[in-house]
């Protein structure tokens, strides 16, 4: 245990540290051709991000057993595990990293071959594919103490960690959160503070420690100030040009879902912050060429198919400016008091969209594309989200009648390629942008 | 017959089609072959008769699946070429349903000739001319005298695949149970109806639907398009040749052009 711990600490603050100082140094020295793309050259702040998301996973491998270890959706009230001290793993993630490294066929092929079905989602396959076949481009994940669940973004991470719960034989913890039509109901908030409640005696059980109630109102407090500061960059984008990129945002989201609650998460966002800040003060914009058009997108990222999307719009001068999916990091914790952290972390994560009718997705839709000055939508229709999903023939209808916006209905899968069809989505694409000649 | 001004290339994925239009977008040449996977090779050689024809070098707009293996052209998706060949054509702004071999494409046209909006099939032919051509091969039912066929059928026998692998497996068992064949070949065109009519969803109740593509020269699905959708269908004249004659008009020199 103890020396456990001590390979945890070591990587997470000296091996770490140092194997990313290392690789920063040999991208440096590696004198490659810059890529031909419409991009501004990457934010500095990139390599911090890759540093930070690194030391994570490698200090994750020596977690298991030095630290309690929590496997959790993206969705959870994560704070009070933070403050019992738990090392967090993200299933999704981990999923999206397998995604952009285009290794989820692979996964999903041994998982289907055990009879999951291919229409569950490929967060779903690539993670459970990637325990089955112990193949990870982080290396390997610690097993977990306990699962933590929050149907807040859907109903498939209940039977998810069902299973996951079933492989590992350790306590599932769950947060059921009503669906809300308007305004959560008094009685509804109760449902879920009295489930917190019972979450953190489990909690506190596997920790084999009690919840120090003065810490875990200073970790929703980071945790608040986390997604404040992840909001106030996305509004960078409210400059024209906008300093970044739709893509960028997906990318520098991995702290904020992974790292939410923590003084190094929001560490990270002030440097971001004051690079984007800096960017819009010199005029400097995400395309290398002008930016032509502005747009919105709605949906989880293509992950292994990003790049070729948005090189495709960037090269015709269209940019993503705001996306729906990287706002409601912005909006997860925003409504968290730390003076009552249960009320008011019952409410705020019970109001995140995907658990919110689909009237405030369009007023959501609306608001960014109003504030951000989008002149075009890109809606990925996400064979594998369908909560998501749900409703975008409508919303795409409303935001060109009511906005006057061009809109595209993109098929594809947020995780795997056999269902993205490059040359036929090329093609609408292409279609999309030919619309605003 | 006026002089020639621009050419037009429509490589689909079942016929190439190149067409001439003169200097106010009729059309003055024509030419349709089934598309040979070396598109090039083809395109050169009937684009060279086109101008031949013409007697002098024009201008070309390609689209299509192949418009980019058109060398020299103005490449345009057929989403916007279909919707100027069709404004073009029918002389106002309206919904025009395209139904090609590979792909059937809604869109909705503004007023002066702009797309405001597509929706097309996903990645599944069930709801194409090629669904078709497949499975009226199998029953080998030939093309000629087939809206007459379909007409004359008492009753359409459903066919519920929507996948056109398995609606051809449903297809033969409908035969072995010896369903009449002209119900059969009617069902499927109720099927394809359908599909179709869904994509076509939100266009203003009464409002007449215009049609392009290869497969608008079936009259047995225009008469199942203009059932499923309880509305007016006008088969734009030449409808396979919509795509094209938007390409042309696309490089057509002067106040024509966009």
């Amino acid at each position: 245990m103890i020396l456990r711990r001590v390979q945890y600490e070591a990587a997470a603050h000296a091996v770490g540290p140092f194997l990313a100082a290392l690789e920063d140094w040999r991208q440096r020295r590696r004198k490659r051709p810059a890529r031909e793309s419409p991009f501004a050259p990457p934010l500095e702040s990139l390599r911090a991000l890759k540093d930070m998301m690194m030391v994570h996973y490698l200090s994750g491998r020596y977690a298991d057993g030095a630290v309690p270890v929590a496997w959790v959706t993206s969705g959870f009230p994560v704070e009070m595990l933070r403050t019992l001290g738990y090392h967090t793993v993200y299933p999704e993630n981990h999923a999206a990293i397998c995604g952009v490294q285009r290794i989820v066929p692979a996964l999903s092929d041994a998982v289907e071959a055990q009879g999951y079905s291919r229409d569950l989602c490929s967060y779903v396959r690539s993670d459970l594919g990637s325990l089955d076949t112990g193949k990870s481009p982080v290396g390997r994940l610690p097993r977990p103490d306990l699962l933590a669940c929050c149907t807040n973004i859907c109903q498939t991470v209940l039977y998810w960690y069902r299973d996951l719960a079933r492989r590992f034989d350790v306590p599932l913890v769950l947060v059921d959160t009503p669906f809300i039509y308007g305004e959560p109901a008094p009685h509804q908030t109760r449902y879920v503070v009295d489930q917190l409640e019972e979450a953190i005696v489990i909690a506190e059980r596997v920790a084999k420690r009690p919840l120090d109630r003065e810490a875990f109102s200073e970790t929703v407090r980071l945790s608040r100030e986390g997604s404040d500061l992840w909001g106030q960059c996305l509004d960078t984008a409210r400059s024209r040009p906008a300093p970044w990129t739709g893509v960028d945002g997906f990318f520098h989201l991995g702290p904020v879902v992974a790292l939410r609650g923590t003084e190094a998460c929001n560490a990270y966002y002030r440097t971001l912050l004051d690079e984007l800040k800096d960017r819009v003060a010199r005029g400097i914009g995400g395309l290398k060429g002008e930016e032509r058009h502005r747009l919105l997108w709605d949906n989880l990222p293509v992950w292994y198919a990003t790049r070729e999307i948005t090189t495709l719009l960037g090269s015709q001068g269209f940019n993503f400016v705001c996306t729906t999916y990287t706002n409601a990091w912005a909006e997860a914790s925003s409504l968290i008091d730390p003076a009552d952290p249960m009320t008011s972390g019952a409410r705020s994560y019970s109001q995140i969209m995907l658990n919110r009718d689909l009237p405030n997705k369009l007023r959501l839709l609306e608001r960014l594309s109003r504030e951000f000055g989008a002149d075009g939508a890109v809606l990925h229709s996400d064979r594998s989200c369908k909560p998501y999903s749900i409703g975008q023939v409508d919303l795409k209808d409303r935001l060109a009648r009511d906005l006057g916006i061009k809109t595209l209905l993109l098929e594809a899968d947020h995780n795997d390629p056999r269902s993205w069809a490059s040359e036929l989505s090329a093609n609408r694409i292409g279609a999309f942008m030919e619309s605003f000649s | 017959m006026s002089a020639a001004a621009a050419i037009g290339v429509d490589v689909g994925s079942t016929t190439c089609k190149v067409v001439a239009i003169d200097g106010a977008g009729a059309l003055v040449d024509r030419r349709v072959e089934p598309t040979d996977p070396r598109i090039e090779r083809q395109v050169e050689r009937l684009v060279g008769e086109v101008r031949a024809a013409a007697g002098r070098d024009l201008p070309v707009g390609a689209t299509g699946y192949g418009r980019k293996r058109v060398p020299g052209a103005r490449a345009l998706t057929e989403i916007t070429c279909h919707a100027r060949g069709a404004f073009a054509r029918a002389g106002r702004a309206g919904t025009l349903v395209d139904m090609g071999g590979q792909d059937t494409k809604v869109i909705r046209i503004g007023p002066s000739g702009e797309v405001v909006d597509f929706a097309m099939n996903d990645k599944c032919a069930a709801g194409t001319g090629r669904f078709l051509e497949v499975i009226l091969g199998r029953l080998q039912v030939p093309f000629e005298g087939l809206a007459e066929l379909v007409a004359g059928a008492s009753r359409p026998v459903p066919v519920s695949s929507t996948c056109t692998v398995f609606a051809e497996s449903e297809v033969i068992s409908l035969v072995a149970s010896d369903e009449p064949l002209d119900g059969i070949v009617k069902g499927l065109h109720v099927a394809l109806a359908s599909r179709v009519a869904a994509l076509a969803r939100g266009v203003p109740p009464g409002d007449e639907i215009l049609m392009s593509g290869g497969v608008a020269l079936n009259g047995a699905m225009v008469a199942s398009l203009r059932e499923a959708l309880s509305r007016p269908v006008r088969v734009l004249p030449d409808p396979q040749l919509t795509g094209a004659v938007g390409a042309a008009l696309s490089v057509l020199p002067g106040p024509a052009a966009r």
